[in-house]
């Protein structure tokens, strides 16, 4: 109903207002805590780019169920394994998904799960091993059908 | 309350290898951000937190958001070194918690 609220809204000659309106709605995207829910996960600490692999559609015609497979470069023995892997989505309306607990008894630090999307967005990754040292990495996903409709 | 988890892995390994596991719970995964037909929000009600052990140490475990797709699938890897019970558990926004649990035995 949107879309065509707005095409009346330039016929009667209120294109001015939706003009003025709709940059802000462009800069307002990453509305969630995204950021913040990092910044707790790492205590503030820089996250260093590699180590991960991400493996989500590029275009996700469903939102509801966009399939995310994870593998974290370790050799996953008792005094080196990845500990925690956090995931994070920036235009959901929280940007909390999952936050993975990994062992050395894990083998591998693989795993894959389902993810609601409700809109284009980033899913971001942070790692955190058992030394303390982070990792990152983020994918965008385009969604055709938002996954948080009702 | 959710169904018999469904539970995918092998009967036995060799000693030192990594297995596979596949699991499934039918759960709605109510988000919390729907409404109704009045128009009143749906209250959220979620699998929050899933675990797995093997012979009572962790191996696996997360901790889910709403943002997790309904009837919540999760797959993970797991080295055997000793033939044992892997025991898995969901537990919902509600406190319940659904249980399952499967063996393993090692390969001669």
């Amino acid at each position: 109903m949107g879309a065509i609220n707005r095409r009346q809204a330039f016929l009667l000659g209120g294109g001015f207002v939706a003009l003025t309106v709709m940059p802000m709605a462009a800069n307002a995207e990453p509305s969630n805590d995204a950021a913040e829910m990092i910044k707790k996960f790492t205590g503030g600490k820089e996250a260093a780019k590699g180590k991960i692999t991400l493996d989500l559609p590029e275009i996700a015609e469903n939102g509801n169920t966009v399939p995310l497979a994870l593998s974290v470069e370790s050799p996953m023995t008792a005094d080196n394994y990845v500990k925690e892997v956090l995931f994070v989505a920036d235009g959901n309306p929280n940007a909390g998904v999952a936050t993975l607990m990994f062992t050395p008894l894990s083998g591998k630090a693989e795993a894959s799960i389902r993810i609601r999307l409700a809109q284009t967005q980033n899913v971001i990754a942070v790692a955190k091993m058992s030394d303390g040292s982070l990792f990152t990495e983020r994918k965008t996903v385009k969604v055709t059908i938002g996954g948080c409709g009702g | 309350m959710a169904d018999k988890p469904r539970i995918k892995l092998p009967k036995e390994a060799k000693k030192g290898e990594i297995i596979q596991i596949k699991t499934l719970v039918s759960h709605l995964m109510e988000s919390g951000q729907r409404k109704d037909a009045q128009g009143k929000p749906i209250p959220r009600k979620i699998i929050n937190k899933f675990t797995c052990e093997f012979n009572g140490k962790p191996v696996f475990s997360c901790v889910l958001e709403p943002a997790i797709s309904a009837n919540p699938y999760i797959q993970f890897d797991a080295r055997i070194d000793e033939e044992g019970t892997f025991k898995f558990a969901w537990t919902d926004d509600d406190g319940s918690v659904v249980t399952a649990e499967e063996k393993i035995a090692l390969k001669a």
